[in-house]
């Protein structure tokens, strides 16, 4: 009791006495800051300092992207989005390009801002979650021209250019490639996290190879996802590779012999578990997704058969180039085989090793699917 | 009784002296003074306000070296160093200088935009870095305020994520599946939030009280719980915006949003009203009521709490329900105030944010909103600085991490700018030792 009061006296006195400590603190700060401050715009005066930000090239376009969390870097689509930017920024000398990484969902919207108040020439936001804060954006500033990855808008807007992916079709062309793949008849998928961009995979990978079991009536089973019950194995999470490989680990002493991860960064816990599979004499492999593996995760290559991915990167430099040349129209764009927006990867290192039946087979089931022949049903429509 | 689990983590985290008593009543501490204890001794009193300021000039003046070595055009002009030694201080002291302005131009003022003022332009544009400062802070204010009410009554509360959860589900599901006028609308939401935490917390420390479960492994497991309850909400149609397969909640009505203090450009809202008041409300109650007076006397010893006739049991479930409806009104101010919906991760980083701010303030209700104001700042100033000068905003973490890591190494900064060592002992001597150490 005795301390606790004794406490308390020191307490009291100590509150008004810190606040005012605590104040001079921040104004020392602040001063230190303002120093700091004019010392920088000195610099700046004498024509090398940081002023010359202020003093844009008035003929550059500038193209904005603000990132999801991950950052430019996730290998998933924020990386293929800002490599869609840069490949703008290649193909047309007057335009610059920069980003913003968003900490938290808070900060979409001062990102936004912040890009807003630059005059950018389009925004580019990234991810579904983003989509509120772009359409607040968009209505509050008609002239301003965006784009977002991965959301669409009933009723489009006329200054958001919405770009979404079918990726249910090459997820198909993906189960049918693996069904003709497999030595042991298991192949397995598991997503990072069951969200529809995600799940969308899934369905089309299990469509795939049902439809090869059909047509070439074998029996290949799909592990980790079920797509009548929507059920399956997923690790929660895109960045924790552990998981993956746990996760992988598991479909391999299964007897699945083929792997494909829907989850980003965390498909590389499964690289590694092929790997250590094949340095163990196991006949494991497995696909990628989104990027082209043999270019985003290339020291895996040997492993990668191929890669189901989506071409967000050329439908944010086309969005970028036509904002940039004046034939920006906004509306919803989706991507499908048809038009190129979602594609296998090229082969690479297995050209040889994938029988040419199987690739004639595969040319003729991508046209049935681009020509309506082939249904491609999934429960997480784009 | 206490489980095995928590009293591994008891005997890990535990500092000195005595075996594990065995656990009485519920009361799962072993030993006179357990790590929560040590902790928050070291954090109420080992350090000053000196080395406060000295650790965040430190944490400036390492932040704008990193600043400065990671940009390409300081290091090939360090590449000549010797050729041109004065071009290489120069671009180095410009990069540096060039991101903390446009920090301090995102989180204090902009010239540039007072200049603009004095000649016609908008005058709201001056008060938009304050405002992006006060939003920032608003949620930090709220849940660092709960961790540190628990710190008081000696409980290490690293579930603000999941308190937060708690109060956004609540607020947004008021917000967006009922129909109310407004003010009662938004205020009803507030209550929901308020609850929706309370309970999360509530649950802490009734398991706490009970069980003698230990409060850090509940609160840590209890915030992957709330995550993936989130998601699974989420993915129900009754959570989802219709004819949408994403995860994320239909917008809140207009009715349930908090009005903007300042008109509708300044994103500042009365959540940042209800931070301050939450602020004042714990710094009364710790200070000035009977229940604040238990919980301090339980947080400093539970045994003579109990031997003078106070409910150790009693006062954890309080302040974690305390701590929790502060948490939860976190929730709601991000709900209705800046994001307008609920989406996954809407927890962001406030379980470490929370934490920082409480051990940077002391523990105390007015260190923790100026902490909070602090990194409200730095956060604001953040996007402004990735903004202009293309410095990742990674920058901001790193700076946030290195002023708690001098704060927390009282000996190092001391031994750096040879200060005294401070005499063993509580308040008093905090007032001695003043400015200058």
């Amino acid at each position: 009791m005795a301390i606790g009061k004794k406490r308390k006296g020191g307490d009291v006195k100590l509150t008004s006495r810190k606040l005012f400590a605590f104040a001079g603190a921040l104004a020392l700060s602040s001063a230190a800051l303002v120093g700091v401050g004019s010392a920088g715009a000195f610099a700046g005066a004498s024509g090398k300092g940081p002023a010359a930000r202020h003093s844009p090239k008035a003929a550059k376009f500038v193209g904005c992207m603000v990132t999801d969390t991950g950052g430019i870097d996730d290998r998933s689509f924020n990386a293929s989005s800002w490599q869609g930017m840069t490949e703008a920024k290649a193909a047309d000398p007057n335009i610059t390009v920069k980003y913003l990484q968003s900490k938290s969902t808070s900060t979409y919207v001062p990102n936004i801002n912040a890009f807003i108040a630059q005059k950018c020439g389009i925004i580019v936001t990234v991810g579904f979650l983003m989509g509120t804060a772009t359409e607040a954006a968009a209505k509050a500033h008609p002239t301003q021209k965006f784009a977002i990855v991965d959301y669409t808008y009933k009723p489009p807007f006329k200054n958001i250019d919405a770009l979404v992916f079918n990726t249910v079709q090459d997820g198909f062309l993906g189960g049918y490639l693996a069904a003709g793949m497999t030595k042991t008849g298991k192949v397995a998928t598991y997503g990072g996290m069951k969200l529809p961009t995600v799940t969308i995979y899934m369905d089309g990978f299990w469509d795939g190879v049902r439809y090869y079991n059909n047509v070439h009536h074998t029996k290949v089973k799909v592990l980790g996802w079920t797509e009548r019950t929507q059920t399956g194995e997923f690790t929660g999470t895109f960045t924790n590779q552990t998981k993956g490989e746990t996760v992988t680990k598991t479909f391999i002493s299964e007897g699945a012999d083929i792997i494909f991860p829907v989850a980003g960064n965390v498909g590389l816990g499964s690289a590694k578990a092929v790997q250590n599979a094949d340095n163990a004499g196991g006949h494991v492999n497995m696909f990628w997704v989104d990027t082209d593996g043999c270019i985003s995760a290339a020291q895996y290559c040997k492993y990668f058969i191929t890669s189901v991915t989506k071409g967000i990167q050329s439908a944010v430099k086309n969005a970028v180039l036509s904002a940039a040349h004046g034939t920006y129209k906004g509306g919803n764009y989706i991507g499908t085989l048809a038009n190129g927006g979602v594609l296998l990867a090229p082969f690479h290192l297995w050209t040889k090793r994938v029988p040419a039946s199987l690739k004639a087979q595969l040319k003729r089931v991508e046209l049935g699917i681009i020509h309506g022949k082939i249904p491609t049903p999934t429960k997480s429509p784009v | 009784m206490s489980s095995e689990l928590a009293d591994q983590a008891e005997e890990t985290a535990k500092s000195e002296d005595g075996p594990p008593s065995p656990a009485t009543g519920g009361d799962g501490r072993p030993g006179a003074r357990g790590f929560t204890e040590a902790l928050l001794d070291a954090v109420t009193s080992g350090n000053t306000v000196t080395v406060t300021v000295l650790a965040f000039l430190c944490a400036i003046f390492l932040g704008g070296l990193i600043i400065a070595f990671t940009n390409t055009t300081v290091l090939h002009a360090w590449g000549n160093l010797f050729s041109a030694p004065g071009k290489a201080f120069a671009t180095a002291w410009d990069t540096a200088a060039g991101a903390y302005v446009a920090m301090f131009e995102g989180a204090i003022v902009n010239p540039h935009a007072v200049s603009a003022a004095f000649h016609g332009g908008p005058v709201s544009t001056v008060f938009n870095p304050l405002s992006e400062t006060a939003v920032n802070a608003t949620p930090i204010i709220l849940t660092g305020l709960a961790v540190a009410v628990a710190f008081r009554a000696g409980l290490f509360n690293i579930g603000a994520a999941s308190q937060f959860i708690g109060g956004a589900m609540i607020a947004g599901w008021i917000g967006f599946a009922v129909h109310l006028p407004f003010i009662l609308h938004a205020a009803v939401a507030v209550a929901g939030g308020l609850v929706g935490g309370a309970v999360v917390g509530g649950a802490v420390g009734f398991l706490k009280a009970r069980t003698g479960a230990h409060e850090v492994i509940v609160t840590i497991m209890s915030n992957y719980v709330m995550e993936y309850l989130l998601l699974y909400l989420l993915g129900l149609t009754a959570f989802r915006r219709p004819g949408n397969p994403n995860p994320i909640s239909p917008p809140i009505a207009t009715n349930a949003v908090l009005p903007h203090l300042f008109g509708s450009t300044l994103r500042v809202n009365v959540g940042f009203l209800i931070a301050l008041a939450a602020a004042a409300a714990v710094w009364w109650v710790l200070n000035r009521t009977t229940i604040g007076f238990e919980l301090r006397t339980v947080g400093s010893n539970p045994r003579a709490a109990r031997s003078a006739g106070m409910s150790p049991e009693r006062t954890w479930i309080v302040v974690m329900l305390l701590a929790g409806a502060l948490a939860g009104l976190a929730g709601a101010a991000v709900v209705q105030g800046t994001n307008f919906n609920v989406a996954p991760q809407i927890y962001g980083t406030y379980t470490v944010d929370s934490i920082t701010v409480a051990l940077l303030g002391r523990a105390s209700p007015t260190g923790t909103v100026l902490a909070s104001l602090l990194f409200g700042a730095l956060r604001a100033g953040g996007v402004t600085m990735q903004a202009s000068t293309q410095v990742p905003v990674d920058i901001v973490t790193v700076i946030e991490a290195l002023i708690v890591l001098f704060v927390a190494a009282p000996p190092l900064m001391r031994a750096v700018f040879r200060l005294r060592e401070p005499r063993a002992g509580g308040g008093e001597q905090l007032e001695a030792r003043g400015w200058g150490g």
